[in-house]
């Protein structure tokens, strides 16, 4: 059965493309369309002698990438315009960030929502402000609300009335009842400004970061893209510091796992003491893989235990019954 | 299977075979696909077990809407055609798309325009009958440098009653009852049509029809095009600059004319006067 070892492999190795044939390029670009890695494909990829279709493939990509870079930007000016007034610091997260800040892992990235971090403090009038200029609730559900204000590191997600774009904004990178609990604080007090009235997380912290994305939020769905983020910022940033950050964060385990991922998977560099293989790594490196050719995803037993794992880790357990309790009833009504 | 429509290749894979068998009869006349297609289209189950126990066709592919609604199996070929469309309409950057239909004459083109409904389809195929050369029935494509049009001849989607009005000749699909549209019908395009899928034409008149109405003309200004026609693009934002260039070149430089029709006959009728 192929997967996506296929994609990994380009993407570390991009002349390893020279030997596919039609039916070879079709997988590679179907299953990085599947996994959000289209742009970061053509950017690789570009250079190289290819097919003629490939090449027309990758240079719609590699647009694409262009215009979602455009577009994230413009919403972050958009939204700096808006928050500018609090005098409070606007940190960027994840795909924006690296696009603002010109890094290797947001070379032809597809950037969605756009991830802000504020102090908790701010957090109240950061939502009034946005209220005020123009963005509004997604999910107008009473419980859905009081989740995310009770249980998550995020207000409920806002969208923009005439631009469509969502909005979300994080007083730290892991739920509160998570059992990682971040340093919020040093987060923020550490953030570098870009002189443009933006902020990005230092380069330790924003390691950090990309491996509790990965990690220890979430199903490890799209987990080749955050995967290749991880990589990516472990190669530009080198490794140095990292683990003071990753111990201050209670993260060095999810730090060390993501940087052995990546090392297995794109050969990443990093310290001899991350790279020993636990009982887990296996099933994470099957489960960010399970993707086949025809862009399906595959090994439903693998991704639906992640699935289970992600709920288990964001809350304990009798939490964790009662929401999964409420969604089911909600379903069902 | 793998086939080929204008500049767009694509490669559609299902759980089932019946799909795929109607496919191959319906695009029997069209070229192969590329060797690394554009698109990947799947008709899959909505649940493993749905493949069996009442057969219910998900549409994926490299673009998917969450909201998709599944169809019957009976209909998958109506969901192969909505998958096609729907890679199309989401993945297509390599020029300007309006959702609209386009036939050609004389090397100058007639696109139309307007809601689901509005009568493009019937009206595109009546007059490819009368000896025009159909451009495409869904999705006209805009050069984003030089404002030509490419051809994308699929297979026209027919409903109701356009389907006994334009009977007769030609390669027909199997007759789809009781879609969500009603009774559906595809039509192949013909030879001239199809021989023709690579050969651009440049815009010579944008029509804004509708059916049902009492027969009346109205010039429309640039600019009512201009915004009419960014809600009828897929891609008109995601494209910046260049969709913007297109789009504003193509209304500034082709007359528009809204239409209304109460029937096919007048409509023709009405095209030859205004066409001259």
């Amino acid at each position: 059965m192929t997967d996506a070892r296929l994609l990994a492999a380009a993407l570390r190795n991009p002349a390893s493309t020279t030997a596919l044939d039609g039916e070879g390029w079709t997988a590679l670009l179907t299953m990085a369309r599947a996994e959000q890695l289209a742009g970061t494909l053509a950017w690789r990829l570009a250079g190289l002698p290819l097919p003629a279709e490939v090449q027309d493939w990758l240079a719609d990509a590699q647009a694409g990438a262009v215009q979602a870079r455009r577009t994230a930007l413009w919403e972050a000016e958009m939204a700096r315009r808006v928050l500018a007034p609090l005098g409070t610091p606007l940190i960027m997260l994840k795909g924006t960030a690296y696009a603002a800040a010109g890094l290797m892992a947001g070379q032809g990235r597809q950037i969605g929502d756009l991830d802000l971090l504020v102090s908790r403090d701010q957090l109240a009038a950061v939502e009034r402000a946005l209220l005020g200029g123009g963005w509004e609730w997604v999910k107008p559900d009473a419980y859905d609300d009081h989740y995310y204000r009770t249980w998550m590191h995020e207000l409920p997600p806002l969208i923009h009335r005439e631009r469509d774009r969502m909005i979300d904004v994080h007083h730290t990178i892991l739920p509160p009842t998570a059992r990682p609990s971040p340093d919020a604080a040093a987060l923020v007090a550490s953030a570098e400004p870009l002189g443009n009235g933006l902020s990005i997380l230092s380069h330790a912290d924003m390691v950090v970061h990309a491996a509790a994305h990965l990690l220890a939020d979430g199903d490890l769905a799209g987990g080749l893209r955050n995967l290749w983020d991880v990589h990516c910022l472990l190669t530009e940033f080198g490794g140095e510091g990292v683990d003071e950050r990753a111990v201050c964060h209670g993260l060095l385990p999810q730090v060390m796992r993501a940087g052995r991922q990546a090392h297995a998977l794109f050969g990443t560099e990093v310290p001899e003491s991350w790279r020993k293989w636990d009982s887990l790594d296996r099933l994470i490196q099957r489960r960010v893989l399970a993707r086949d050719g025809w862009g399906r995803a595959v090994r439903p037993a693998t991704r639906a235990a992640f699935y289970v794992r992600s709920h288990w880790l964001r809350m304990p357990p009798g939490l964790l019954a009662r929401h999964l309790w409420i969604k089911w009833r909600r379903g069902r009504a | 299977m793998k086939v080929r429509v204008g500049p767009a290749s694509f490669r559609v894979g299902s759980a089932w075979s019946q799909p795929l068998a109607q496919l191959r009869a319906l695009y029997a006349d069209y070229p192969p696909g590329d060797s690394v297609p554009d698109f990947t289209v799947r008709l899959e189950p909505t649940r493993p077990w749905r493949r069996w126990v009442r057969p219910s066709v998900a549409i994926a592919g490299d673009y998917m809407l969450p909201e998709a609604a599944p169809l019957p199996l009976a209909h998958a070929l109506l969901a192969a055609e909505m998958a096609m469309n729907l890679q199309v309409a989401l993945g297509w950057r390599r020029h300007l798309l309006l959702h609209a239909a386009a036939v050609e004459k004389d090397g100058r083109a007639l696109v139309m325009t307007g809601e689901s409904g509005a009568g493009k389809s019937t009206l595109a195929a009546m007059l490819m009958r009368r000896g025009w050369r159909l451009l495409g029935d869904e999705f006209a494509l805009v050069d984003l440098h030089n404002g030509s049009l490419h051809p994308f001849p699929r297979p026209i989607s027919l409903k109701n009653d356009s389907i006994a009005a334009l009977a007769g000749e030609g390669r027909w699909g199997p007759e789809l009852v009781g879609t969500p549209k009603g009774t559906i019908r595809h039509l192949v395009p013909d030879a001239l049509a199809l021989a023709g899928m690579n050969r651009q034409a440049m815009p010579a008149m944008l029509l804004f029809p509708r059916y049902g109405f009492a027969p009346a003309t109205r010039a429309v200004p640039a600019s009512e095009a201009f915004v009419r026609l960014t809600a009828a693009s897929t891609n008109y934002a995601n494209l910046g600059e260049p969709g913007f260039r297109a789009l504003t070149r193509l209304v500034r430089e082709v007359p528009t004319v809204a239409v209304d029709y109460p029937d096919g006959a007048s409509a023709l009728a009405m095209v030859d006067e205004i066409w001259g």
